[in-house]
This record gives structure tokens, C-alpha cells and sequence, in this order.
């Protein structure tokens, strides 16, 4: 509450300083004053009143939590599956054994545990448990089913960057997409703002949950994602609308784009040193008359499109490009080198095994898909052995969806994965396969230090599968997401609003 | 450690030289001439009626010529060992694009796309604009899938599709069924042909049918300028009449239950044999489709409410509408690009509940059925398509290890093994 009526008030006169004391005491009546943080790597206080002028949207402010608030849910009960494989992702796979989990989190696994009074307890015998599935890439919730334009909120496609934009705001929590991919063993997704620009705006990471805003349903703690786009997506969309057309002009205007952003950093110390100066003369001209009164310096206007590309040049940011073709992999990397930020993650990656010694020497995850290939010129040399190719050389690979159908079967994507990577000889453990969808994706959400893989204190994201998760025929039973049971087979999915009073759905799945 | 399969493209005219280096350590060249026999022995034959283990079968002059536990093996006929093995009938990819489209994205290279400006097609023979040498053609095919049903779309009648047989070689040497279907879209796929209207578009098409029967019935006067203005040209008017003669049925693309019902009222006026593509709300209408013997052409996969036409969209149509006592076919919806997952579609489809004999069925005997083509089928006299897989054909952790069109075995070199081979090794070739 408090955070939302302040933000609307600052949006409207960020510069008034007669505003200033109303502020104030709204944001202190509002109770938000305190657990706003900057964001940025700067000492405390020395934004001063900064936090009057740069607050945070709810999800935003959510983001800022500590990662351990992930660890624990009030609503979670005792849930005990026994008698299963446990497959953990973790380089360690337990035969007939038992997970339990309390209050939200991993407490224990096994196979001889003592099982709790008054825990569920499941019956895993000739199943398999796994972690809650991950998908880096969705656009489900501003891309929602059924497909109208009244639903097409995920590419602000106005200009080519608009870094300001947040896919948060465009998610709708009723999309039947959402129940669906979490009865394929979704837990976690990062949505993202699509393809159509260079810089689309800032992800959100999702709980695959129905219901509720984002700022409720936002993986507590998860970093600050940014979608980037590379090729022929914004060469189509702005080629006819005043450009980029080219190549040239899509690199120029992601060099264009960060130049400002890195002046808009200098602009900020230079008004924080100019702060500080100001203040120690103001302070000893009170304290003792001395010097002149003067008045503050002028603090830079807030521009919503460079505060986010300049925290990624803080390092502030995980950034998810869209790429295919080796020659753009390479030189957005090379941009990226230019500017001194990082890349997290490079979406679809077709041709990422070309360039995978570099994606490695980098740090660089790759998100792509096993069987997507040839859709498109930039498309064209998609191969099944992508990501193994890329675990074989010591990279992190994910498997990824893009897609509302596929991400019901990200498990079988996977495993089409490992089985091309086998029959081209190299060698992928399933415990590898696993991970380019549960741990991989964690890592490049920022949040595998709380999920991704089955150990003991990690969040209680699992799936309970109905045979092996590389079976075609095999079902997501029982999907946990910290702790709480969002979807059991027996019962079926629970029909999202939309879906309510189509009588013939409304009872049939 | 390069993988034999990966090995260079060798143009046809050469495998007789090299053909002992080709093709997965099996000892039998792709490509081999089918003047020899070749005996596939020790493998498990699947098919819709059932299991038969250790089965020789004996292929000569491209035909499947003896099949059985157990048989002699005609001297000179080149071996290859099935033993742990699964063979089937090669898949049929029902209602694609291969050969039509090569890269979605570049128009150029779009065969049979039609817009709503001209939306009737009925003359249009997929044949004429058939590439059999895409290289789509060939990753597809070593997905298993030796046949493919490649429709033209859009507009209102977008055309006839072909069944086309994926073996290396010509348009002609390939073409199985010149004119397998006339493609329809009704519902909300029809709306833009119509000034929005899925009823006008009906209606046009009612127009088009009274048009080619009194057409057929005034070639004469036609031909003089003497009957009213037809709504297509003579020569859509006459392919209308193998549809109205009922000589070709006609692929309705439907989602909503009333338009599925409207589509069984215009088949039964016009004394059409229909089958149903997409057909999200066919479940609903499941007994009236199997007495109607309406078959259906389904997509696993598809359980999003993606349009008003779909809302009641369920996991399990397939199995549904098999229990009903339809014919059902299994066939991806998506590009050209991805049609070798076909058999993945109907391994999902036997996760909602559909038996895994019909599965196999939805993707071989049962389209060969439907369309009246003899393929699909692995039996004495038909044609040799098939398939040796390393287990189970729908099951992700199986591939294709030979494949074999008209009793010819087929090269797995294409784009994508080349590229593996290129880029195999680390620090190997520069990008």
C-alpha cells in the first residue's frame, strides 16, 4: 500500500522542492519510507532524500527482499513423499527415497526419515521427484491465451528501446496459460517483454501461480532482469517505422543507448559528490557561520529508461539477450565488453555451439530450445545437440520455451536434448539434463541459491512425476512450490476466471 | 568421436563407388538401386494390430515382397540386422508444409499461402510448387517420416494437397497422390474472406457449389458466354466436381463446435466426404462425427483456449474422440521446421489416454486409410516404408537408425548432421 500511494504522488512532481515536505510525511504515513532501499551499490545515506525520488514499484521493492524470504511460506503444510526416485539435480539421484518438507523449505531427504506427525504423506512408490521446472524465457501473462489484441501487452513496440517498460506491468494473472504450464511441472518462469525491440524492458520472475498481481506473485528476492533483442525481430518491426533497419543500425543504437546510460551515472556521482560537498560546507556553515549559505545542487531529472539500463552498467541487472546467429552472440558480447556490463543468459542461441568456447570463457548461459530450427533465416542452422555441445564444453545450457505449449513439456525438451547429445557421443547424465532446466535456469534468475535443485534448505519446489521425467508418456502428478501443493492430476487444473462458465472445460479437464 | 550418420552428402549418382562408407555402419548403402533384395532380420515389428518379434522382411523392386519369423533370405540380398530393434511402417505427416515451405520467415520460399483477396483455389495442385529437394524434407525424415500430406492454406478453398513420398528424387518419382484433398477453412480461420462473417463465408461456399453444378451442367453455353457469371474460374469450378462426385474429399479447418456442426450440415447437402483439421470442439460432437464416419486430424499438443473458437479445448481430444469410434490422425500444427516431432505428438497423446496402437495408427494406417492411399502399412505387396528404430518409435529416448522409402534406405546426412560434423570438435572450425 504505502509504496504505491507514494510512487504515484512522486511520479507526478518529482522536482517540485515545495513538494518535498508533503512527501515526506506521506511516505513516513504510508509506513514505505524504511524499507525502501536504493538499489544501486551506494553506501546508505548517501542517497539522502533520494528514496523520495527514486522509490520502487511494489515488485520492485518485493525484488529488493533478501532471497531467503523464498525459504519460507506460512500457508506451506508438512509434506512428506516417500518411496520415490528422488532426482535432485544435484549430481545425486536416491532410490526409494523420501523428501520432506515444512514450513516452505527442503528439511530433509532420504531414505530413512522420520516422518512427522500429521504430515501429508504421499505415496511415491515407482515415481519419480524432481525440482520445480524452470523456464527462463515465457510470455505467458502479456502474451495470453486466447490470442486478441485486447490481451498483446509484451512488446511496447513504439521504439525500438524502452528499456522503462516492465513486463510486471503487462502480466494478467488469469491466463489459462498459467495453470497449464504449472500442470507441466512449472514452478518458476521468467517473463519477459518480447522481441520486437532492442531493449524491451525489464522481466519479471514469476511464481507460476494463477491469481493476484504480479507484485504478489513475484519470486521474493529474484534479481532485476532486462530483455534485449538482437537481429531480425527489430529489424522487421522498426525497418518500416523509421528504423533500426540494419544491422548497423540496431549495434548503433545499443551503443547509443548505454553511452547515455553511462553518462546518466556520471550525472548521478557527479550529483552525489556535488551532494556531499554541499552538505559538509552547509553543516559547518551552520555549525559556525562560516562561508556562504548556497543552496543545493540540482539533482538530475529521473529518467525511468537509462535508471534501468544504468544499473545494468552497475551490475546490477541479470541480462537476458535474444540472439541466434554466432556473428550477433559475438558482437553484443563485444558491446557488452565496450560498456563494462555482463550477460547473463543468451536467449534461443541457435547458433551458440559455434561460439560456445567464448559463451564459456564469458560466464555466459545459454537458453535454447532442442527441436526449434529453421523458422526463420536467423534460425536456420538449429541443431538438437546445442545444448549438450555446450555442457560438453563446460558451459551452462537450458532448455527453454518461448512457447505456452511447449513449456508443458519442458521435461521432454530436455530429454530430447541429452538423447541427441548421446547419439552424437557426447556423454549427458541425466542429473545434466535435469539441470538445463531446473538448477541452469535458477542460476540465471539469480535465485539457485535458493531453488533449482532438491538440498536439504532450498525451497520447496518439486514436481512428483508419474514415471520418468524423460518419458514422453510421463505426467506431472503433484507440483509443490514452496511448500504449497499448486496442482495435484487427480484433482485437475483449477479453471482460471476466464476459463469459468465454459461448461464443457469447466468440467472436463 | 564423429558419428557415421554425419558423414558427407554424396550425390546420388556416386553411392554406388562409396556406398559401403554411407549410412550408419549397416553395411547397406543409401541409396542402393532396388533391383536387390535386402533382408531386414531380428527385429520387432510394431503395428496398430500388434507385436511380431523377430520378423525377416524381405524388400525387392521397392515392395515389401515377404514378411515372417523366421524366413530364408534370398542369396545376394544385402543383410541388415534388426536384432534389439524396432521396425514400423515410415510415419505419415499429415496436413504440413514440407516442401512448401522453407524458411517460414522468407516469403520466397512460400508455396501455398493464400491471402483472403483471392480466396478460392480449388484448381491449385500442391505439385506444381513441390520442392522434394528442401533440406526440411530431409531432417523430417529422420525423425521416421517417410510420407507427407502437404496442404496449401489460406483463403477460403485453399487448394488440393498431395501425398507426397519423402524418398530422395523427383516431384513425379514422389508424388503418391497428385490430389489427395481440397483444403477448407470455415469458422474464425474463414472470417477474413467474408467481410468478417463466418456465416457469408458459408454461404460462399454454397455459391461455388450450385456454381460448378451448373457449370458441369452448361460446359456448352459456358463456353459460349452464355450463363450466368460463376464465382471461379472454369477451372476451379472443375476440380469442384471431384469433390461434389465425392472422388476427393475435402479437409474442413475448424475449431468451434457450432461451425463443426455447420461443416457436417454442408457435407451432408452436398453429399461430401469430409475430414476435420484442428477441430479443438470435435470432442463435443464425438458420436455425431463417428456416425457421420467424419475423421479427425488432431494436434496432441494444442490445449490453450487460443481463440473464441477453442475455449472448450481439452488435454485429451485425441482419446476422446478415438472412444467415440472416429478415425483420428495425429498431425503437428506448426512450420514446416518442426514436423519431425510428429511422433513425440502422438507419444503425448498416449499420456492422455489414448492407446498406444491407435497412437501409431493416428500417424501411419490410419491416414493411408482416410486419404485412400496404400502406404502406412507394412505389409506383403506395399510399399517398402519403414522404419528401424533403436526402441520404442514414440518415445523420446528412441531415434531412427535406417529409414527406407519405396525399398530405397535413405541418406541421414542433412543441414543439421553437417553442421554437428563442422562444429563437433572444440576450437575446430571458425564461425
Amino acid at each position: 500500500m504505502g509504496m504505491r500511494c507514494a510512487a504515484q504522488i512522486c511520479y507526478k512532481a518529482p522536482m517540485q522542492i515545495v513538494a518535498v515536505s508533503t512527501l515526506v510525511v506521506l511516505l513516513a504515513a504510508c509506513g514505505g519510507a524504511n524499507s525502501v532501499k536504493s538499489g544501486s551499490d551506494k553506501k546508505p545515506g548517501e542517497w539522502n532524500d533520494s528514496s523520495i525520488f527514486y522509490p520502487k514499484a511494489r515488485h520492485q521493492e518485493r525484488a529488493l527482499h533478501s532471497l531467503d524470504e523464498a525459504l519460507t511460506n506460512k500457508e506451506a503444510k508438512t509434506i512428506a513423499i516417500t518411496n520415490a526416485t528422488i532426482m535432485t539435480a544435484a549430481g545425486t539421484s536416491i532410490d526409494k527415497g523420501t523428501i520432506l518438507l515444512e514450513g516452505g523449505s527442503i528439511v530433509a531427504l532420504g531414505t530413512e526419515l522420520t516422518i512427522p506427525e500429521g504430515a501429508r504423506v504421499i505415496d511415491g512408490s515407482n515415481r519419480f521427484v524432481t525440482p520445480g521446472i524452470i523456464d527462463t524465457h515465457s510470455h505467458i501473462g502479456v502474451y495470453s491465451s486466447p490470442s486478441t489484441e485486447a490481451g498483446s501487452d509484451g512488446n511496447e513496440a513504439v521504439a525500438p528501446t524502452t528499456a522503462q517498460a516492465q513486463a510486471a506491468y503487462g502480466y494478467w494473472a488469469q491466463d489459462p496459460q498459467i495453470t497449464r504450464a504449472r500442470a507441466g511441472g512449472i514452478t518458476t518462469a521468467l517473463i519477459l517483454p518480447g522481441s520486437a525491440n532492442l531493449i524491451g524492458g525489464r522481466g519479471y520472475t514469476t511464481i507460476m501461480r494463477p491469481g493476484g498481481l504480479a507484485s504478489d506473485n513475484i519470486f521474493p528476492g529474484a534479481p532485476m532482469t532486462l530483455k534485449m533483442a538482437c537481429g531480425e525481430n527489430p529489424k522487421r518491426v522498426y525497418g518500416e517505422k523509421g528504423g533500426p533497419q540494419t544491422r548497423m543500425g540496431l549495434y548503433a543504437a545499443f551503443r547509443a543507448a548505454y553511452q547515455q546510460a553511462a553518462e546518466y551515472n556520471v550525472a548521478l556521482a557527479k550529483y552525489d559528490r556535488d551532494y556531499a560537498a554541499w552538505r559538509d560546507k552547509k553543516a559547518k556553515h551552520d555549525k559556525d557561520g562560516s562561508g556562504e549559505a548556497e543552496s543545493a545542487p540540482d539533482r538530475p531529472t529521473r529518467d525511468l529508461a537509462l535508471e534501468t539500463l544504468a544499473a545494468v552498467l552497475r551490475g546490477e541487472v541479470l541480462v537476458q539477450v535474444h540472439c541466434y546467429r554466432a556473428d550477433d552472440i559475438r558482437q553484443i558480447v563485444e558491446v557488452s565488453d565496450e560498456f563494462g556490463f555482463h550477460i547473463r543468459s543468451f536467449h534461443h542461441a541457435i547458433e551458440a555451439y559455434k561460439v560456445r568456447d567464448m559463451l564459456v570463457e564469458h560466464g555466459i548461459s545459454i537458453s535454447t530450445w532442442t527441436e526449434w530450427w529453421g523458422f526463420k533465416m536467423e534460425a536456420m542452422d538449429g541443431i538438437p545437440e546445442n545444448a549438450a555441445l555446450m555442457t560438453d564444453a563446460g558451459g551452462r545450457a537450458i532448455v527453454h520455451s518461448d512457447s505456452a505449449l511447449d513449456i508443458q513439456h519442458l521435461n521432454q525438451e530436455a530429454a530430447k536434448g541429452m538423447y541427441a547429445g548421446r547419439a552424437a557421443g557426447i556423454a549427458i547424465s541425466e542429473d545434466q539434463a535435469l539441470r538445463w532446466i531446473t538448477a541452469n535456469p535458477a542460476w540465471a534468475l539469480g535465485i539457485d541459491s535458493v531453488t533449482g535443485t532438491l538440498e536439504k534448505g532450498k525451497r520447496a519446489d518439486v514436481v512428483l512425476w508419474s514415471g520418468h521425467p524423460f518419458s514422453v508418456y510421463s505426467q506431472a502428478d503433484v507440483v509443490i512450490q514452496g511448500g504449497v501443493v499448486g496442482y495435484e492430476r487427480e484433482r485437475g487444473r483449477v479453471p482460471t476466471d476466464f476459463e469459468l462458465g465454459n461448461s464443457a472445460i469447466d468440467s472436463a479437464n | 568421436m564423429i558419428p557415421s550418420s554425419t558423414r558427407i552428402r554424396i550425390p546420388m549418382f556416386r553411392l554406388s563407388v562409396i556406398a559401403s562408407t554411407m549410412v550408419v555402419g549397416l553395411g547397406i548403402s543409401a541409396g542402393t538401386a532396388s533391383a536387390q533384395s535386402i533382408a531386414i532380420e531380428g527385429a520387432t515389428l510394431r503395428t496398430p494390430d500388434g507385436d511380431t518379434e523377430n520378423i525377416t522382411i524381405i524388400v525387392s523392386k521397392g515392395k515389401v515382397s515377404a514378411m515372417g519369423a523366421g524366413l530364408a533370405v534370398p542369396a545376394g540380398a544385402t543383410r541388415i540386422d534388426g536384432k534389439g530393434k524396432v521396425v514400423t511402417a515410415g510415419l505419415v505427416a499429415t496436413n504440413s508444409k514440407l516442401g512448401l515451405v522453407e524458411i517460414n520467415a522468407v516469403d520466397d520460399t512460400n508455396e501455398g499461402q493464400f491471402g483472403a483477396e483471392h480466396p478460392v483455389h480449388a484448381a491449385f495442385q500442391v505439385i506444381d510448387g513441390y520442392n522434394p529437394n528442401s533440406i526440411v524434407i530431409d531432417v523430417a525424415r529422420n525423425g521416421g517420416i517417410t510420407s507427407t500430406i502437404s496442404i496449401p492454406d489460406g483463403g477460403l478453398i485453399a487448394g488440393q494437397s498431395a501425398w507426397m513420398s519423402m524418398g530422395e528424387g523427383s516431384v513425379e518419382s514422389n508424388t503418391v497422390k497428385a490430389g489427395a484433398a481440397m483444403q477448407i477453412q470455415l469458422g474464425r480461420r474463414s472470417g477474413r474472406v467474408a467481410d468478417g462473417s463466418r456465416g457469408l463465408a458459408v454461404q460462399k461456399l454454397r455459391s461455388l457449389f450450385a456454381d460448378a453444378r451448373d457449370y458441369a451442367k452448361n460446359k456448352a453455353a459456358y463456353n459460349k458466354g452464355q450463363t450466368r457469371k460463376y464465382g471461379a474460374s472454369h477451372l476451379d469450378l472443375e476440380a469442384l466436381q471431384l469433390v461434389l462426385d465425392g472422388k476427393l474429399p475435402v479437409v474442413v479447418a475448424v475449431d468451434r463446435k457450432s461451425d463443426i456442426a455447420t461443416a457436417l450440415r454442408l457435407a451432408k447437402e452436398f453429399k461430401l466426404r469430409m475430414i476435420l483439421q484442428g477441430a479443438t470442439e470435435a470432442w463435443m460432437l464425438a458420436d455425431e462425427l463417428a456416425a457421420a464416419k467424419v475423421a479427425v486430424i488432431v494436434n496432441p499438443k494444442q490445449n490453450l483456449p487460443e481463440s473464441f473458437d477453442e475455449v472448450n479445448v481439452v488435454d485429451d481430444a485425441a482419446t476422446r474422440l478415438y472412444k467415440a469410434g472416429v478415425d483420428i490422425i495425429i498431425a503437428p500444427t506448426e512450420d514446416a521446421s518442426s514436423v519431425r516431432t510428429l511422433r513425440q505428438l502422438a507419444g503425448l497423446a498416449v499420456g492422455h489416454g489414448l492407446p498406444w496402437t491407435a497412437a501409431l495408427a493416428a500417424i501411419t494406417t490410419v491416414p493411408a486409410k482416410v486419404f485412400g492411399v496404400d502406404r502406412g502399412n507394412l505389409r506383403v505387396g506395399a510399399a517398402a516404408d519403414l522404419v528401424l528404430w533403436t526402441g520404442d518409435p514414440l518415445e523420446l529416448s528412441s531415434r531412427a537408425s535406417l529409414v527406407m522409402v519405396g525399398g530405397v534406405v535413405q541418406s541421414m546426412v542433412n543441414h543439421q548432421t553437417r553442421l554437428l560434423e563442422r562444429y563437433r570438435k572444440r576450437g575446430g572450425a571458425r564461425p
